[in-house]
């Protein structure tokens, strides 16, 4: 357990030191660039490599960003001490009265966070700064055990104790609020869009195909992923991730899979490395003559970004990508109406679920 | 009786006056405050007319007072020339007499309408007549008369006639009463069109009395006069059938070809023979005998024949020296930051000379949210009304400020932000688009002028703003220093519970600079520049410091310069140790200075407010 406060004093101490040896404070930080992820073979994840950046009060920027890391670790210890919590965003406006150190955005404040776990290698969730975003939703059968806060521990059966809007996922998802009692499926399904997590809940493709379903709600919270991670490792059930078929949905696919650059610093804890791509695919898009749209031109930025992204260096990816951008289209998931509204968990599921040697 | 008969008993000639007497608008006289407005600018524009030609420095005074209700006395009185007795009558109380309406030169006035137009307002509105005083010089008598305009006859009526005593060398007084209403503090009022009356015409010193009895003073920058304006001759390219058949009815020269030689400008005996070639005209023959087929064939083949342009020794520019001079006077109150001028080399439509100047006002007070305010001018004369119909307004629309440091909806239209725009047209004749001379047409050649002459305006500027930004951000970093490091210290040790460390060492390393800031403050009509140097770095420093400046306009200098240029003096900075602050000042005639210093025998690198000196050492 990492005694979060020591490791926080650490950075102080460290600002503290510098000063009073005569140099410029300073802190080093990995640089959270996307050439300086590697992959991880321990884990199997991609995590931050060497490259450094300096974090120093030489230039403006730099200084103003430390003193607001001084008053953030202040913030945090005080939470801490006091035994509350608070959201992104309220420590946002917290930093109103901190003179110079206030935060200029919101986005300025989630970053300081991430820069705090990384430097402490905590948690955000240590620190008792929680994420604005609320999580997704899961629907199939396991037995999940909540810690509510009364502290009372409560059985849900994501099936027959939740309506059709499935079980909430919290924001903290570790062990302390969730175990899990047990599962009778084989499988989790993840799907990027309201829409069609709402099309497979009402088709029952949760029974069907006795799979868990996760709706993801776009770029998936890290409790989300965290949770996926959780299921995969301690309930042994594979992944498969079903989104739309564009650029910004691999992504979502690789920060289920690798982790995301963001978060690189802590891709062991969020990131699933097993979980498999299922579509839509630049390939469906041929074979099931999905309707589609031009690519745009982030769209094609994107595409070709992720050509160099190392996250996606492999045949598979290449050669859809390659695709993609040779058939210049791309289609979303409930593209698949097309031939009716039972197609996607009648035909298309079952037929790609078989070649990736799922029995359904 | 038939029905021609009978509309021809009806139909009768109608004078001059009468007409006027019912288009007012046209002559500026549409409201009662436009009316007091345009007396005194028709009156005050006379004055200046008057002294220039005289090579008198004007000082004008225009007194406003109310009688009763909405009537008010105007007194205008200057110290020009004068006008001799027997002509009185026919310049204030005549309309179309002129001394300028058939030649070509640059003034202020030119139909002769504006000063009887005044007095005809006058005696329509009270039915009091117009007062004039005037005495032409030492030991001549001035005369008074009382007038009105027989409208019928568009002819004075003399009321009454006097000879007195006045104290004056020399001069002209007016008084008038008229029907009117008197603003204050607006764009269109008395004292805005003085005001920009006495930027472009700082040699004028002008005192306005308002009816409340409050004295305001233009007073006066220069004392030298402007160049009086020649005549010319009639350019080929700007004349039109017209005028060229009056002119071969009065023509005094027996051939056609001696005639177009002498009687219009860059016309050469040669080149009048091409134009008759061209024409098919033989050169002997009579100006009188052309008909007009052949004077159309001569218009005709004046466009087909290459000319010089007019000369432009007719235009008298105000300046650069002293537009300056006339902006930097009447802003003093807004203290702005910075003032760019310019004039454009005289240029030509359809053979008309004209020259543009311009001037822009940035920063100080100038609320920085509004339009820029504009000040538009035509021969000198301030014009307030029909901004949005005039040419300048145009150009001024047409520039992409934003390239320039103003903000502007899209880069076209008027810009938003704190400056005030100067444009003066100068031309032997104006292209104005109505009688009211309140807006100039949209002319090509004229609307380029003035946008070329503005962008040069406008590039000084965004120079200026360029170099205000380069210290800005100097100053981001000396912000960072005096105030975020100091912090980081405090906060660090008051949560560890430890001393505050002392930060100047990290301070030094940080700015690693020689640190340069400057200041020019106005010191009773002088210029002082002040420069403090300090050494940021963590090791005494030497190097050469250069500050441009004209050597003749150098008052004093501290400390001892090494040595003193043309356009540059040159300080060796010696042994100048960590964290040690020095001084250096000069003290500079006039009240206009922008500092440039450069540095040398040091990386410019190490060095914060100051370029690389790329002249001799």
């Amino acid at each position: 357990m990492i005694n979060v406060q020591e490791n926080l004093k650490k950075i102080v101490e460290k600002l503290y030191e510098d000063m009073v040896d005569g140099k410029i404070p300073s802190v080093e930080l990995p640089a959270r660039i996307k050439s300086n992820i590697i992959f991880d073979e321990r884990y199997r994840v991609w995590k931050y490599g060497n490259e450094k950046s300096l974090r120093s009060a030489a230039v403006l920027a730099g200084a103003v960003s430390l003193l607001r890391m001084l008053y953030t670790i202040e913030f945090i210890n005080q939470m801490i001490e006091q035994k509350k919590s608070s959201t992104l965003r309220e420590m946002y406006y917290i930093s109103e009265g901190w003179g110079e150190a206030k935060f200029e955005s919101q986005d300025e404040s989630d970053k300081l966070a991430e820069d705090l776990e990384i430097l402490t290698k905590a948690l955000r969730e240590d620190f008792k700064l929680r994420p604005e975003e609320d999580g997704a939703s899961i629907i199939g059968n396991i037995v999940i055990e909540e810690v509510t806060r009364k502290g009372e521990r409560k059985k849900i059966h994501c099936q027959d104790d939740v309506g059709d809007s499935g079980y909430s996922i919290p924001y903290n998802v570790e062990k302390d609020k969730i175990r899990f009692i047990e599962a009778g499926a084989d499988r989790i399904i993840a799907i990027e869009t309201g829409g069609m997590f709402d099309r497979l809940v009402e088709n029952e493709f949760d029974e069907k195909s006795n799979s868990i379903l996760i709706h993801l709600k776009g770029q998936p919270a890290r409790s989300t992923r965290r949770l996926i991670k959780r299921m995969n490792e301690e309930l042994n059930l594979p992944v498969i991730v079903f989104t739309d078929g564009d650029p910004w949905s691999y992504r979502i696919y690789a920060s289920i899979a690798y982790g995301a650059i963001k978060t690189a610093h802590i891709s062991e804890y969020l990131a699933t490395p097993s979980a498999q791509f299922l579509g839509i695919t630049p390939s469906d898009i041929l074979s099931y003559e999905l309707p589609s749209d031009k690519l745009t031109e982030e769209d094609i930025n994107a595409l070709n970004a992720e050509l160099t992204d190392p996250r996606f260096q492999d045949e598979f990816w290449k050669e859809e990508i390659k695709l993609q951008l040779e058939i210049n289209k791309k289609s979303e998931q409930q593209a698949l109406a097309k031939y009716g509204l039972d197609y996607v968990t009648d035909v298309y599921l079952p037929e790609k679920m078989a070649e990736m040697g799922y029995e359904i | 009786m038939n029905i021609a008969e009978e509309l021809g008993k009806k139909q009768k000639e109608i004078s001059v006056a009468e007409f006027f007497e019912r288009n007012k608008q046209i002559l500026g006289f549409d409201n009662l405050t436009r009316a007091i407005i345009t007396c005194v600018k028709e009156a005050v524009d006379n004055s200046l007319d008057a002294c220039e030609e005289a090579g008198i420095l004007p000082d004008i005074m225009v007194e406003i007072s109310e009688l009763k209700n909405d009537e008010y006395k105007i007194v205008v009185e200057d110290n020009g020339p004068g006008i001799v007795k027997s002509q009185i009558p026919h310049v204030f109380a005549r309309l179309l007499y002129g001394s300028r309406f058939h030649s070509l030169r640059q003034a202020r006035g030119q139909q002769g309408i504006g000063i009887s137009a005044v007095v005809l307002y006058s005696q329509l509105t009270t039915g009091k007549p117009a007062i004039i005083t005037s005495k032409i010089g030492e030991g001549f008598p001035a005369h008074k008369l009382e007038l009105f305009i027989d409208t019928k006859k568009n002819f004075p009526h003399i009321l009454k006639e006097e000879m007195l005593h006045w104290e004056k060398k020399s001069g002209t007084k007016i008084e008038v009463f008229v029907k009117g209403k008197y603003i204050k503090n607006r764009k269109q009022s008395v004292y805005e069109y003085l005001r920009s009356t006495a930027i472009v015409n700082p040699h004028a010193s002008i005192i306005l009395i308002e009816p409340d009895g409050n004295k305001i003073i233009f007073e006066r920058v220069t004392n030298e006069m402007p160049n009086p304006p020649k005549e010319i001759k009639p350019h080929p390219y700007g004349i039109e059938i017209g005028m060229l058949l009056r002119m071969l009815k009065e023509a005094n020269a027996r051939k056609i070809s001696n005639f177009l030689a002498n009687e219009f400008s860059s016309i050469s005996i040669q080149k009048a023979r091409e134009v008759l070639s061209k024409a098919g005209i033989r050169e002997e023959m009579k100006p009188s005998e052309i008909t007009l087929e052949e004077a159309k064939n001569i218009i005709e083949a004046f466009k087909k024949t290459k000319f010089l342009p007019p000369p432009t020794n007719c235009l008298s520019p105000i300046g650069e020296e002293l537009i300056r001079k006339g902006l930097r006077k009447e802003t003093q109150m807004l203290s702005p930051e910075f003032i760019a001028v310019n004039t454009r080399n005289p240029s030509v439509f359809s053979g008309t000379p004209f020259m543009v100047e311009t001037g822009i006002v940035y920063g100080g007070n100038l609320p920085s949210d509004e339009r820029v305010e504009i000040l538009r001018f035509a021969n000198r004369v301030p014009l307030l009304y029909q901004e949005g119909g005039c040419v300048i307004t145009e150009a001024i629309k047409n520039i992409d400020w934003r390239r320039y440091g103003l903000e502007q909806k899209g880069g076209k239209g008027l810009p938003y932000g704190p400056a005030i725009i100067l444009v003066h047209v100068a031309s032997v004749n104006v292209p104005f688009t109505s009688e009211s001379k309140e807006a100039i047409a949209n002319i090509e050649e004229i609307e380029r002028e003035i946008r070329l002459s503005l962008q040069e305006c406008a590039r000084k500027m965004k120079i200026h703003l360029s170099k205000k930004e380069k210290r800005e951000k100097a100053r981001s970093k000396f912000f960072l220093v005096a105030k975020i490091i100091p912090e980081i210290a405090k906060k660090s040790s008051s949560m560890l519970g430890r001393d505050v460390p002392d930060v100047s060492r990290i301070i030094t390393k940080i700015m690693n600079v020689i640190w340069i800031e400057d200041e020019v403050s106005a010191k009773n009509g002088n210029a002082e520049s002040r420069l403090y140097i300090t050494n940021y770095k963590n090791k005494p420093c030497s190097f050469v410091l250069y500050l441009e400046a004209p050597k003749e306009r150098i008052i004093s200098i501290s400390p001892e310069p090494a040595e003193v240029r043309d356009r540059v003096i040159k300080w060796e900075i010696k042994d100048i140790k960590p964290t040690e602050k020095r001084e250096l000042s000069i003290l500079l005639k006039g009240d206009e200075f922008e500092n440039n210093i450069y540095v040398g025998k040091i990386d410019p690198i190490n060095v914060i407010g100051a370029e690389k000196w790329e002249g001799e050492e």
